[in-house]
């Protein structure tokens, strides 16, 4: 087993070096120039402001040591600094995280508790009336771009506040920690949970609708039923620990493409989280920042498939590590 | 029977008595009832500002966030902040007399100003401050080094006085010098560390320094110690970032912020006004803000005068406002000049101007006429813009409208900032949506954004005119206002008329809609002014 | 009658019997291919059946709510919102199928080449398909447009890339398990080239989920140019699209003209849970193991 986590790891390093090679390449193929945004808004531009800026920037020095300096600067932890805003980038994300985080969990948790209950049930009535309801608003989900719902959400709740009290209400704009005003924190995030937590859960009540299917066709749960057990005890005793299998890969590779439902939810609802960092990091051209989200995202992405491979290789006694 | 010295005493003590209820009211009513305390909450239309520093930055999201901390040598009066002649005294005693043939201008500094670490503000940090501002030492940037072409030196000769010499007398100086990012900063920290104030914050303005939460807020709190007596009216203020405009539209509706200083479009205006009633207050103002359509002369065949010339004549302006300012934030047909300006033409002498004109079918069948002499009828070309709504890709739909009434066949090509500034500035466009925002109304430098680039080295139209640059010089030297009036029409009328070097469009509109509580407040047509908040209070 | 016209009419009777019973065993799927054939008719014919042209503007008639001049109203420049819609099923589709082929074909073409050869050719393409699954498609998108400018097809381009990844994982899968099977070695002992293996053998085995990914991917590109254009990265001013409909003037008038948010997203939301549900009855009426007994 550890020489397989060992042998995934070793693996994954071109793939972190791959993806480093390509935002470097892709940002520095984009035409323009993060100091002349930076200088420019106003319309008129110093260039001699603008050559300065590229030597504080570190802009002018040549292509291969930059890359060098942002590879090695990686492997040593080191992060470099924002080329916006002058800090250092683990500062401006480490700032941002806990609202995405939030969100993520908060929205897995949404999945996790709609959607498996639903989806078993939709399994053990295939075809009923209630299977098709199910499969429906899942599809649903699934079809909804997520910005939609939530630009929708949002009117929905303006317009039956003022019906309802009066007044308008939405959610505060400026964000405060769980710890510091739990309820306030909670209603900034519960509408952009819900949002991405829709598509998670449609996403995870089919596949636990389809893995139960599987899975109540199997011998064993015929034997099961003959031997007269009641039906919870066979569905959830028997059925769902092993539907449940595929289930539970599914919402941790879901997890790491959550990043990119972020991207837009965040930017629907103004948060201060790592999405909309990605999109301004890429529209400044800050190219420090954007490597860096590029390279944390990847290297998600690549934990996350190893530990729900892991995961599912040590929970199926029949998987082995080919 | 009243004898006539009776009527007489009796009508003057009326007299007397109405002039001195007439004085009392006149006399700022409004201080009787100000109310002191709250917190202003609003919202800074942007995503987090690349530094803090009014030197070197040149966005509204800079000026937004740290303006109420700090204070400028002069200010354009906050109670008539639409005039461009209106100016106060924010550091100094009082507007000087220029000297010397008005190349020279003497100012003396407020004594007892502290920065809020406790040391004294003396003349010194100004003249340090101004110094960085227009010759910035070596590998310091300065945004508005190029406004400031007209300073020689900035002394202090002691500690309460601030002499400012001119190369030459000209009447952009003053405003130029009561530029809102023009922030005075302690000599001992610049001198130290020129770089110091991108992160920090430390000033003698009507509010003190908070917290900083990067792109999310930023908060400060009244400045006991501020140096006009019972300003700030506020406890303090919380100044969120808010870079989504239908975010902002529902955070006033739902009384999450009370404003924001940038400008709304009408639609945004329409809901809130449907919606919240009296609740809601509108002020409205030109906005010194213009988009214009240039043409690279440089590519075939818009160096061509008559291809340009019809591109002017298809469009018509004064159909186009009136429907455009319904769903975009623009509003008054204009020239070259500020509408609301002294030296803006009137709508005679517009109408004189090619893109002008009173009967658009005329204009239109000669445009057409001139197309074909130039070989170009039907000519398809791409319009490069950039990827913001308003009133950006208002306009350009509009003017591609227009445009395809006279069989110009154009597509819209739209990128993101960075791009587009990098192909205008390499050239690699046929015709651009450009914009000329300045801070000020300062119609003598507004106008250079037409001279050519050898001159203005954000022109792009990809043009060499001696002449024009000739008529320009000699309009800045001019001191006489009439003369002045003159030769500044005949520099539009060339660049607009003759050379056609840049198509107008109808001038923006700024509308802020705030809610009724806030007062203290007037618009002005910059979204860079009037925005340190120490006039602002709130009556709740 | 005839044995020829009776048998005629049992023919057409027995077709109309297999839609029926279709229809009534997969209802859902039976709505979802009547949803793309809609939207297919729609993006064929749009010249035909849109009642104005979708770039008119029409400055007097703005932000109006529907009626029975425009359907489903006009947005902020007048233009009317029907034919915009329908026009937009054009770019929607072509972006979506194009999209999905190039990307599906891609991937079946990588997948199985991957598991076929296997080794150090299965290792690098492994790696390099990982790059590009992980990669941010917002990146690639702002990359490919600030490189090649925007436009339809570079928005395909953009979206395609992480599609392939995805085809090529689950093709090669597949592919892995039949590589196993001896009468592939059998077939390579008795001489038979490369090409004339994979086609014959492998390929026919990875066709069905390979279909069913395509329909789940056409899916997919829409509601990725959906969110490029909202984030200003996809199709661009004039040209009709749902996502870029949804942009921009959407937001600004929701409070005061809803229909201009509400119908794009409808149509789009509409669109990918027909294509979504063809394809989960395509999967079920193709996959033995979920046929009901």
């Amino acid at each position: 087993m550890y020489r397989y986590i060992l042998n995934r790891l070793l693996l994954s390093i071109p793939t972190l070096i791959g993806a480093a090679a390509l935002v470097f390449i892709l940002m520095r193929l984009i035409p323009g120039d993060i100091c002349v945004v930076r200088l420019g808004s106003g319309g008129s531009i110093n260039p001699t402001a603008v050559a300065n800026c590229h030597a504080q920037l570190g802009l002018d020095r040549s292509l291969v040591l930059q890359f060098f300096d942002f590879i090695v600067g990686f492997a040593r932890g080191d992060f470099g600094t924002s080329m916006w805003s002058g800090k250092p980038v683990s500062q401006e994300i480490a700032t941002r995280i806990p609202v995405s985080l939030e969100i993520a969990l908060l929205a897995t948790l949404v999945a996790v508790l709609i959607a498996i209950p639903l989806g078993t049930i939709s399994a053990l009535h295939q075809n009923s009336w209630l299977d098709h309801i199910v499969r429906t608003v899942a599809i649903a989900g699934i079809a909804t771009p997520s910005f939609w719902l939530g630009i929708m959400s949002i009117l929905v709740v303006l317009e039956v506040s003022h019906l309802a009290f009066g007044a308008p209400w939405m959610p505060p704009i400026d964000y405060v920690s769980l710890w510091d005003d739990p309820l306030r924190n909670l209603s900034i995030v519960i509408l952009p949970a819900i949002t991405i937590g829709y598509r998670y859960s449609a996403v995870t009540m089919r596949m636990t609708r389809s893995a139960m299917l599987e899975v109540l066709r199997e011998d064993y749960i015929r034997t099961a039923r003959a031997k007269g057990l009641f039906e919870h005890i066979v569905v959830n005793r028997h059925a769902l620990q092993n539907a449940l299998l595929p289930v539970v890969t599914l919402i941790g590779i879901e997890f790491a493409f959550l990043i990119g439902g972020l991207v837009v939810t965040e930017q629907v609802f103004n948060l201060n989280g790592i999405g909309r960092l990605f999109v301004l990091a890429v529209q400044n051209q800050d190219y420090t920042l954007t490597q860096a989200l590029v390279m944390l995202t990847v290297a998600i992405f690549v934990v996350t498939n190893l530990a729900v491979d892991v995961l599912y290789a040590w929970l199926d006694p029949r998987i082995r590590f080919g | 029977m009243k004898n006539r010295t009776g009527w007489l005493a009796e009508s003057l003590s009326i007299a007397l008595s109405a002039a001195l209820a007439a004085a009392l009211t006149a006399a700022p009513a409004a201080a009787e009832n100000i109310k002191r305390g709250g917190i202003l909450t609003y919202m800074i239309p942007a995503d987090a500002p690349p530094s803090l520093d009014g030197h070197k930055e040149n966005t509204y999201a800079t000026l937004h966030a740290t303006a109420p901390f700090y204070s400028t040598l002069i200010a354009i009066n906050p109670d008539n902040p639409s005039s461009s002649t209106d100016f106060v005294c924010d550091l100094c005693t009082e507007m000087p007399k220029a000297t010397d043939d008005g190349k020279t201008y003497t100012f003396k500094i407020r004594k007892g100003v502290k920065f809020h670490d406790g040391t004294p503000l003396t003349a010194a940090d100004v003249a340090t401050s101004w110094q960085y501002i227009v010759h910035p030492p070596k590998g310091v940037s300065s945004a508005r080094e190029s406004y400031m072409v007209m300073v020689d030196t900035v002394e202090s000769p002691d500690p309460e006085t601030v002499v400012f010499k001119l190369k030459f007398a000209t009447s952009a100086f003053l405003p130029a010098l009561a530029d809102p990012f023009a922030y005075i900063y302690k000599k001992e920290t610049l001198e130290k560390d020129p770089t110091w104030y991108e992160k920090n914050i430390l000033g003698s303005g009507p509010f003190k320094f908070v917290a900083y939460e990067t792109g999310q807020s930023i908060k400060g709190v009244r400045n006991p110690d501020y140096y006009h007596e019972g300003q700030p009216y506020l406890d303090g203020f919380t100044a969120i970032f808010a870079a989504k405009q239908s975010v902002r539209v529902d955070a006033i509706r739902a009384d999450r912020a009370a404003t924001e200083f940038r400008g709304m479009p009408p639609s945004a205006r329409d809901e809130l006004v449907k919606e919240l009633g009296d609740k809601i207050t509108v002020q409205t103002s030109d906005w010194n803000c213009v988009n214009l359509l240039t043409p690279n002369q440089k590519k075939k065949p818009f160096d061509d005068v008559r291809v340009r010339r019809a591109m002017a004549l298809a469009i018509d302006p004064w159909k186009g406002a009136p429907a455009l300012s319904k769903i975009a934030t623009v509003h008054t047909v204009g020239g070259l000049v500020f509408p609301g300006s002294p030296l803006a033409a009137t709508k005679e002498e517009l109408q004189k101007i090619v893109g002008f004109g009173p009967d658009i079918e005329k204009s239109r069948a000669e445009a057409k006429k001139l197309l074909e002499e130039a070989g170009a009828a039907g000519l398809k070309f791409e319009l490069m813009n950039r990827n913001v709504d308003q009133p950006y890709k208002f306009v350009a739909t509009w003017a591609i409208d227009e445009w395809s009434k006279i069989g110009l066949k154009v597509t819209q090509r739209v990128l993101p900032t960075g791009p587009f500034y990098d192909a205008l500035r390499s050239g690699s466009f046929e015709v651009a949506v450009e914009f000329n925002c300045q801070n000020m109304v300062n119609p003598l430098l507004d106008v250079a954004k037409v001279l050519p680039r050898s001159v203005y080295p954000e022109n792009y139209g990809g043009y060499e005119d001696p002449k024009l640059i000739e008529i320009y010089n000699s309009m800045l030297r001019e001191t006489d206002p009439a003369k002045q009036r003159a030769k500044m029409r005949e520099f539009e009328t060339y660049a607009l008329d003759t050379q056609v070097d840049t198509i107008m469009t109808p001038w923006w509109s700024r509308i802020i809609t705030h809610r009724s509580y806030m007062k203290g407040w007037k618009i002005s047509p910059s979204h860079y002014l009037n925005l340190n908040l120490a006039n602002i209070w709130l009556d709740k | 009658m005839t044995v020829l016209a009776q048998d005629a009419l049992a023919l057409r009777r027995s077709w109309l019997d297999t839609a029926f019973a279709f229809s009534r065993r997969q209802p859902l799927g039976t709505f979802g291919l009547v949803v793309v054939v809609v939207a297919a008719i729609a993006g064929l014919s749009a010249e035909w059946i849109a009642p104005y042209s979708p770039t008119a503007n029409d400055f007097a008639a703005m932000t109006e709510p529907p009626s029975a001049a425009h359907w489903l109203g006009t947005d902020q420049f007048g233009r009317d919102l029907l034919s915009r819609i329908i026009y937009g099923a054009r770019t929607a589709l072509i972006i979506g199928f194009v999209s999905a082929f190039v990307g599906g074909f891609a991937g079946l073409v990588l997948g199985v080449g991957s598991a076929y050869f296997g080794g150090v050719i299965d290792l690098v393409l492994q790696r390099v398909m990982d790059v590009l699954m992980a990669f941010p498609l917002i990146i690639m998108a702002l990359a490919v447009v600030a490189i090649f400018g925007t436009g339809v097809q570079n928005v395909i381009v953009a979206i395609t890339v992480p599609l392939v990844p995805r085809c090529a994982r689950v093709v090669r899968a597949s592919a892995l398990s039949i590589r196993e099977v001896p009468y592939i070695d059998a077939a390579r002992t008795c001489g038979f080239g490369h090409a004339r293996i994979i086609l014959r053998h492998m390929v026919p085995n990875v066709v069905a989920p390979f279909l069913i990914m395509l329909t789940a991917f056409v899916g997919q590109a829409i509601l990725a140019e959906a969110s490029l254009s909202y984030l200003g990265l996809g199709v661009q001013e004039p040209t009709p699209a749902w996502g870029l409909m949804l942009q921009g003037g959407a937001e600004e008038y929701a409070s005061t003209a809803p229909w201009i948010a509400i119908f794009p997203g409808l149509a789009i939301a509409l669109t990918v849970f027909g294509f979504s549900l063809f394809g989960d009855a395509l999967r079920d009426a193709i996959d033995p193991k979920l046929r009901d007994r």
